[in-house]
C-alpha cells in the first residue's frame, strides 16, 4: 500500500537484470565521475552562481536528505527541521567560539551530534503519538527552540540583535572563507554524508525503518524494536539537519539570527522531500533543485515580463500563488516525486539504448 | 485575586476566538480526512473580501452574502481541481496540497484587493463592562456569544438535517456511505463551503479585532495547538481546547512569562498540547483509531 519508497523495487530491478557487479562499477564511476565535475565547478562557476545557486541548492539537498531519513524511510513526519537547523548552526557556533582548537570537521560533527540529541528528546513523542498529531507536536519544538535562541544571549555570546555571524572557515590553516572554499567545504560534507545516509538506509537500521513506515503496530508484532528504531532515526535524521543548518548559517549565508530558521523553513525542506520523492536519495537533490532554482527562476521571468507594469509586492503575490499553484500540480501528476519521474524516463530509455549498442557492436539479437 | 480572575476570563474568551477557526478546521478533517492548513489564508479571503466589499459602500448584509457566495464557489473550486485528483493519496500529500493551496488564496487574494491593513467596524461598541470588581471587554462577549451561536446551528445542522446525517456517514465509514449511495463528492463541496461559512465568521471577529490584514493567516497556528487538545473529529473538542489553550496562555504569558523574562504565548500551547498528547493520544474527544494487521 505504500506509495513512498521505491528502494527496495530498485534493488530488485537491479539484481534482475543481472550483472550485478557490472551495476555496482559503473554506478561508482558515474558517482566519482559527477563528484570530480562538482569539485571542478569552481574553476568555471562565477561567484554569483556559488553563492546565490549552487551553495543553497547543496545544503537544501543535505537537508532535505536528513528529513527524508525521518519521513521518507521511518515514516515519521516533522516540523521541527527549523528547529534542528538552529541547534546545528548555535551549537557549532559555539564550540567554533570556546573550543578554537577544535578542527571545523569535528566542530560541525559535534554541532551535528548536539542536534541530533536534541532530535531524540523532540521525538519521545512519537512512541506515543502518530500522524497529524505528531507533525503538531513538532510544532512545539521549533517554536521553543525558535524562542530559545532569541530569549537567551548566551547561545549567540551577547551580541546585541542576538544574531550570529560565521566565525573564520578553516582547516589545516587552509581559508575556506572564499565562495569556492565555502562550496568546497560544502560539497565535501554533502558527499560524505550521502555515502553514509546510502549504506545506512540498506542497513538493517534502514529495514527497521521502513518496517516501521510501512505499519508500525505490525513491525511491532513481528519482534522489530519500534521504539529504539523511531528514536534512531530522529537522532540520525536531527544529526544530518544540525549540520545542514550549520553550513547554512556560516557558508552560505554568513549571519543568522533565530529568524533565519522559522516555521516557513521546515515547510520549504517538507516541500522538497515530497516533490523530489520520498523514501529515495536522489530524490533529496531534486527537490532541493526545485525548491532552489524556480523562485530564482520566477523571480528573473517576473522582473524581466512584467518589472515595470506593476510593484514589487503585486509581483511577489503573483510569485507566491503560481509557485503555490505549481506544488500543487505536481502533488497532483506525480505523487512519488521527481524521482520518481527520472526512473521512469530511465526505465523506458533504458531498452533503447541497449538496442542502439547491440546494433552497434552487431551482436546477435 | 480579582487580577487573575480578568486574566483568566480574558484567556477563556480569547480562547473562543480560536475554537472558531478550530472549528473550519474540525469540519473538514471529519468529512474528508483533510488537515486543510489552507483554512487561515480562508479566514483572510473572507475578511478581505467582506472589507472590500464594506468600502464600497454595501450594506452589511448584502457585503456578507456576497462574500458568502464567494466562499462557497472557492470551496467548489477546491473540491474540483485540487481535492478530486488527490483522493486515496496519503493524508500527508494532501496536508501539502493544502499548504500549496494557502499561497495560491493568499496570493490571488492580495493580488486582487490589496495587502494594506483594512480597518473592520462590525459596529459593536467596546467598552469594558464591570461583574463585581472583574471587567470583560464586551467585543469578546459578543464573540463569544457568536460562537455559541454557531456551535449551536452546527450541532443542529449535523444531528436533525439529511446533509447533516450523511456528513457524519461519511466521517464514520466513506466506503459503507458510498455504498448506500451518498454523493460523496456533492457533500465535501457542501462542508468545505460551510468551512467557508465558519472562516467568514471568524475572518469578521478576528478582522475586527485586529484589522484585515496578512498577519490574519497566522491564527492557524494559534488554532493547531486547539486542535490537538480537543482531538481534529470533535466540535465539543474543539471548544474545550480552545477554553483551554486561551486560559492557559494568557496565565502563563503573565505568570511564566515574568518568571523566564520573555514573550512565552509562542511555544506554550504547544507544550501543553504535547503534554495533552501523552496522556490521551488522540486528543481529549477525539477518536483513537483501532488499527489492524
Amino acid at each position: 500500500m505504500s506509495t513512498i519508497g521505491s528502494d527496495t523495487v530498485e534493488q530488485f530491478v537491479a539484481a534482475d537484470t543481472g550483472g550485478r557487479s557490472t551495476t555496482i562499477w559503473w554506478r561508482a564511476g558515474a558517482v566519482t565521475a559527477l563528484l570530480a565535475l562538482l569539485a571542478a565547478l569552481p574553476l568555471v562557476a562565477s561567484d554569483y552562481w556559488l553563492n546565490a545557486v549552487l551553495i543553497p541548492f547543496l545544503i537544501m539537498s543535505l537537508t532535505a536528505l536528513g528529513l527524508n531519513l525521518l519521513m521518507g524511510y521511518a515514516g515519521q513526519a516533522s516540523l521541527g527541521t527549523g528547529g534542528f537547523m538552529l541547534v546545528g548552526t548555535y551549537a557549532t557556533y559555539n564550540l567554533l567560539l570556546r573550543l578554537p582548537e577544535l578542527p571545523l570537521p569535528v566542530s560541525l560533527l559535534l554541532g551535528g551530534i548536539i542536534s541530533g540529541l536534541v532530535g531524540v528528546i523532540a521525538g519521545l513523542p512519537s512512541l506515543r503519538i502518530k500522524g497529524f498529531y505528531l507533525v503538531a507536536s513538532t510544532l512545539a519544538t521549533q517554536f521553543l527552540l525558535e524562542w530559545l535562541f532569541n530569549q537567551y544571549g548566551w547561545f549567540s555570546n551577547y551580541s546585541t540583535s542576538s544574531s550570529i555571524s560565521a566565525p573564520r572557515l578553516a582547516i589545516l590553516g587552509r581559508d575556506l572563507s572564499s565562495p569556492a572554499g565555502r562550496y568546497l567545504l560544502t560539497l565535501a560534507t554533502v558527499a560524505v554524508v550521502t555515502a553514509i545516509a546510502v549504506r545506512l538506509v540498506r542497513s538493517q537500521t534502514g529495514r527497521t525503518w521502513m518496517a516501521i513506515r510501512d505499519m508500525d503496530t505490525a513491525a511491532a508484532v513481528i519482534g522489530i524494536p519500534v521504539a529504539s528504531g523511531k528514536l534512531k532515526a530522529f537522532f540520525v535524521s536531527s544529526l544530518v539537519i544540525g549540520i545542514a543548518g550549520a553550513l547554512w548559517g556560516f557558508a552560505y549565508l554568513g549571519t543568522v539570527d533565530a529568524r533565519s530558521f522559522n516555521l516557513d523553513r521546515s515547510f520549504q525542506v517538507m516541500f522538497a522531500i515530497i516533490i523530489g520523492g520520498m523514501g529515495s536519495i536522489v530524490g533529496n537533490y531534486l527537490g532541493a533543485a526545485f525548491m532552489i532554482l524556480l523562485p530564482i527562476l520566477l523571480d528573473h521571468v517576473g522582473t524581466r515580463l512584467l518589472g515595470g507594469a506593476i510593484d514589487a509586492g503585486q509581483l511577489e503575490n503573483f510569485q507566491r500563488a503560481f509557485f503555490g499553484a505549481l506544488i500543487i500540480w505536481f502533488l497532483i501528476k506525480e505523487p512519488r516525486g521527481l524521482a520518481a519521474l527520472l526512473s521512469q524516463a530511465a526505465a523506458r530509455l533504458a531498452p533503447l539504448i541497449e538496442r542502439r549498442s547491440r546494433h552497434l557492436r552487431g551482436g546477435r539479437a | 485575586m480579582s487580577f487573575f480572575i480578568e486574566t483568566l476570563v480574558g484567556g477563556l474568551l480569547a480562547g473562543v476566538m480560536y475554537s472558531l477557526v478550530a472549528i473550519g478546521f474540525v469540519l473538514v478533517f471529519k468529512a474528508s480526512g483533510v488537515f486543510n492548513f489552507a483554512q487561515g489564508s480562508m479566514v483572510l479571503c473572507a475578511a478581505l473580501t467582506f472589507v472590500t466589499l464594506r468600502d464600497k459602500e454595501i450594506p452589511f448584509w448584502l457585503a456578507a452574502v456576497i462574500t458568502l457566495a464567494i466562499m462557497v464557489a472557492i470551496a467548489i473550486l477546491i473540491e474540483r481541481v485540487v481535492l478530486r485528483p488527490l483522493v486515496n493519496r496519503p493524508q500527508i500529500t494532501l496536508f501539502m496540497a493544502t499548504l500549496g493551496l494557502s499561497f495560491v488564496i493568499e496570493g490571488l487574494a492580495q493580488i486582487a484587493m490589496g495587502a494594506s491593513v483594512h480597518e473592520l467596524d462590525l459596529g459593536i461598541i467596546d467598552t469594558p463592562v464591570k461583574f463585581g470588581d472583574v471587567q470583560v471587554s464586551q467585543f469578546d462577549l459578543v464573540a463569544a456569544g457568536t460562537a455559541a451561536v454557531l456551535v449551536a446551528a452546527l450541532s443542529i445542522f449535523f444531528s436533525r438535517t439529511r446533509t447533516g446525517i450523511a456528513l457524519r456517514a461519511i466521517a464514520d465509514d466513506p466506503q459503507a456511505a458510498l455504498s448506500i449511495g451518498i454523493r460523496l463528492q456533492s457533500l465535501w463541496q457542501i462542508v468545505w463551503g460551510v468551512a467557508g461559512f465558519v472562516s467568514l465568521v471568524a475572518g469578521l471577529l478576528w478582522g475586527a479585532r485586529q484589522g484585515v490584514q496578512f498577519a490574519l493567516t497566522l491564527v492557524v497556528l494559534k488554532a493547531l495547538p486547539v486542535l490537538i487538545i480537543g482531538g481534529f473529529t470533535s466540535i465539543a473538542g474543539a471548544i474545550v481546547g480552545g477554553l483551554i489553550v486561551g486560559a492557559s496562555d494568557s496565565l502563563a504569558e503573565i505568570y511564566l512569562g515574568n518568571l523566564l523574562g520573555g514573550s512565552v504565548s509562542t511555544w506554550f500551547s504547544y507544550v501543553l498540547a504535547v503534554a495533552f498528547l501523552l496522556v490521551r493520544p488522540a486528543g481529549l474527544f477525539g477518536e483513537a483509531p483501532i488499527e489492524r494487521i
